[in-house]
């Protein structure tokens, strides 16, 4: 197991380099020079040479990639010209609002979708399977925006039992806090119950079919036993990827969403920065979503040895 | 014959319906064992004695119609409710699948797919369970038997998977072991240990058990009775001391000629059975058996024969032309 993790790891490495050099050259490449941005389009060509020297602009690329690189390994990953603050407290301040909002969604998706996805495969084909799949897919044609509209209408406008919009901290005002991420979770859990709902069942119809779950029956064994134990386990690898997907995805923030509910989170901080060309906030952010992601997907991989032993012992 | 048999299954029928029309797999079998008696079930692939095995415990396919009696103990499994079959299931009647590897779960550990057998029907507390799972992965042979309960399927080979998966069987004591070609998936070399296996547990339990294969072999010295299954049909049916000694039906002489004989010479050709199985949704009007059949004539191809008692009574077979010579081979 240890090996395991330790290979795993390793093979992070090559991943986050490319992941920082390609955010790297995202902010490098983008046109506009950076000393213009700051100092304006007025500024003299003398002082734009100047603070182009100090900022080390008139490097070459690869050099300050490398440059760039060595600080953001010693956890320096530059500072707003345009707020003074670092990119670290910037996504401090702003992470957990998107964390506790990924986390309300991916409960609320996952809560609705694994107790429909096993309801249909128990009774796959009946009228319940077909309507419960159908709406799945209605669903998820539905836009984000267009769901959160229609929550802010139901719940905040018409039956007056959410905020529409804002935000208080957790530390401030729990209930307070609960109650404004409600619809917005909700939104996003909207959008995603239907992916987990229709692995899961197809996953879950296939391990139905399987000897063990005849051995299973064979043996004498509850129905809720063998649904739970014996086909759920083993049919949960698709779906914890989708869950690592949506969550690696959320950890970035939810643009639309936070935007539509005025959530300062993640996605907004990314938004603004890019209004405002903020380009060190900008490359500093995206870094830091994509390292999320990978390291997201390694506690996938890390999950699917939890679930099936022969991941663990190298036998799939 | 005073005593009612432990289980009597009486004009059992399977219908599974296909994109191609109805599928008729078991076809009014009727058969019945003793308690501590041994049944062997013989046929070809797909000749209906697996759906006939997994009909006994209800364990059909979804879209499966059932019908006739199954009478175990004097009680009709067949529209028993869900709830009192399930506490039957894997206490009165178990069942030995075929391959090991699909059979037993592979993320759950071999203790847990014991203990949890166990803890359904006997009131057992956690460590008695895992006391007991320890006792019978002895019994069946398996070594270090307390490593094993923390090991996964895929961890064992597979004579050791079937010796769990038979340890999991007789976990509860049942009256009735159902081993459906129990040995089929395994090495040859394994195969005579497990079936060395099996028969020493059911002696020892005073079980009863039904081997379904396709190997007349197996059965041979094994079992008690053998019937033969051609086309969801039981064909003939006798002791099997007597069907060896003189079978009747061509087909039960012809599947046992198509096994290789050690004493045979070298290079000599197996005597197959020509043709292929019929079409189960397209049903034959007269015998299953007539288009492939030697000395098939005449009433043979309009007409289904029925069992038919020989002249000892026990000895029962379908057919308009039996053999009547004894066999060669015994």
């Amino acid at each position: 197991m240890l090996g395991f993790v330790a290979r795993r790891l390793l093979y992070l490495v090559p991943v986050l380099i490319a992941v920082s050099l390609l955010t790297f050259l995202i902010a490098s490449l983008l046109p506009g020079d950076l000393a213009y941005v700051i100092l304006g389009d007025q500024a003299t060509p003398e002082k734009v040479e100047a603070l182009r020297h100090d900022m080390g602009l008139d490097q070459p690329i690869w050099w300050r990639y490398v440059s760039w690189l060595g600080h953001v390994l010693e956890g320096d990953f530059g500072r707003s010209f345009r707020t003074g603050q670092t990119v670290w407290q910037a996504v401090a301040e702003r992470l957990p609002v998107s964390f506790e909002l990924m986390l309300l969604a991916q409960i609320a998706a996952l809560a609705i979708g694994v107790p429909i996805a096993i309801a249909c495969a128990v009774r796959s084909g009946s009228a319940f399977d077909r309507f419960m799949t159908g709406s799945a897919f209605g669903m998820l044609s539905v836009p984000t925006f267009l769901s959160a509209i229609l929550l802010i209408y139901l719940f905040a406008v018409e039956l007056r039992w959410l905020p529409a919009t804002g935000y208080v901290p957790f530390e401030e005002n729990p209930a307070g806090n609960l109650r404004f991420l409600v619809l917005p979770a909700l939104t996003l859990a909207l959008a995603e119950w239907p992916g987990i709902m229709r692995v899961l069942r197809s996953d879950m119809i296939a391990t139905l079919q399987e000897d063990y779950i005849t051995l299973a029956k064979a043996k004498g064994l509850k129905a809720s036993r063998i649904l739970f134990v014996h086909a759920l386990k083993p049919s949960s690898l698709t779906l914890i990827t989708i869950t690592g997907i949506n969550i690696g995805r959320l950890i970035g923030g939810a643009v639309i969403v936070e935007t539509i509910f005025a959530l300062p989170g993640i996605g907004r901080l990314l938004i603004g920065a890019i209004y405002t060309r903020d380009l060190i906030i900008l490359q500093g952010v995206v870094l830091f979503v994509a390292g999320g992601f990978v390291l997201m997907n390694f506690i996938v991989d890390m999950l699917y040895a939890v679930l099936d032993p022969r991941i663990r012992h190298g036998h799939a | 014959m005073t005593v009612p048999p432990l289980l009597s299954i009486e004009n059992v029928s399977v219908d599974l319906p296909t994109a191609r029309g109805n599928l008729r797999a078991v076809d009014q079998v009727s058969l019945t064992i003793g308690a501590g008696r041994t049944l062997g079930i013989v046929g070809e692939s797909g000749c209906g004695k697996t759906m006939l095995s997994r009909a006994i415990l209800q364990l059909l396919p979804k879209k499966a119609k059932l019908s006739g009696r199954v009478l175990f103990d004097g009680q009709d499994l067949v529209g028993l409710k869900p709830e009192r079959l399930r506490k039957l299931r894997g206490r009165s009647v178990a069942v030995v699948f075929q391959d090991p590897m699909t059979s037993l779960n592979p993320v759950l550990t071999i203790g847990t797919q014991l203990v949890e057998t166990l803890q359904e029907h006997l009131e057992l507390d956690g460590l008695a369970a895992k006391r007991r799972s320890v006792e019978l992965l002895a019994a069946v042979g398996i070594p270090a038997p307390e490593q094993r309960l923390t090991q996964y399927a895929h961890q064992l080979s597979g004579g050791m998977r079937q010796r769990v998966a038979i340890a999991i069987a007789l976990s509860c004591e049942p009256k009735l072991l159902i081993a459906d070609e129990p040995t089929t998936a395994l090495d040859v070399t394994i195969q005579a240990q497990i079936l060395d296996l099996l028969a020493r547990e059911q002696r020892r339990r005073h079980m009863a058990m039904i081997i379904i294969t396709h190997d007349l072999g197996v059965v041979a010295g094994r079992t008690d009775e053998v019937a033969v299954m051609y086309a969801g049909r039981v064909v003939e049916r006798a002791p099997t001391p007597m069907l060896f000694k003189k079978m009747h039906m061509p087909y039960t002489q012809a599947l046992l000629a198509a096994i290789p004989r050690i004493d045979g010479a070298p290079h000599t050709p197996l005597p197959a059975i020509s043709g292929r199985p019929p079409d189960p949704t397209r049903p034959v009007q007269g015998c299953s058996f007539s288009p492939r059949c030697r000395y098939a004539a005449g009433l043979c191809y309009g007409q289904k024969p029925v069992l038919t008692a020989a002249e000892s009574g026990e000895h029962q077979f379908a057919c308009f032309h039996p053999i009547q010579t004894a066999a060669v081979i015994v």
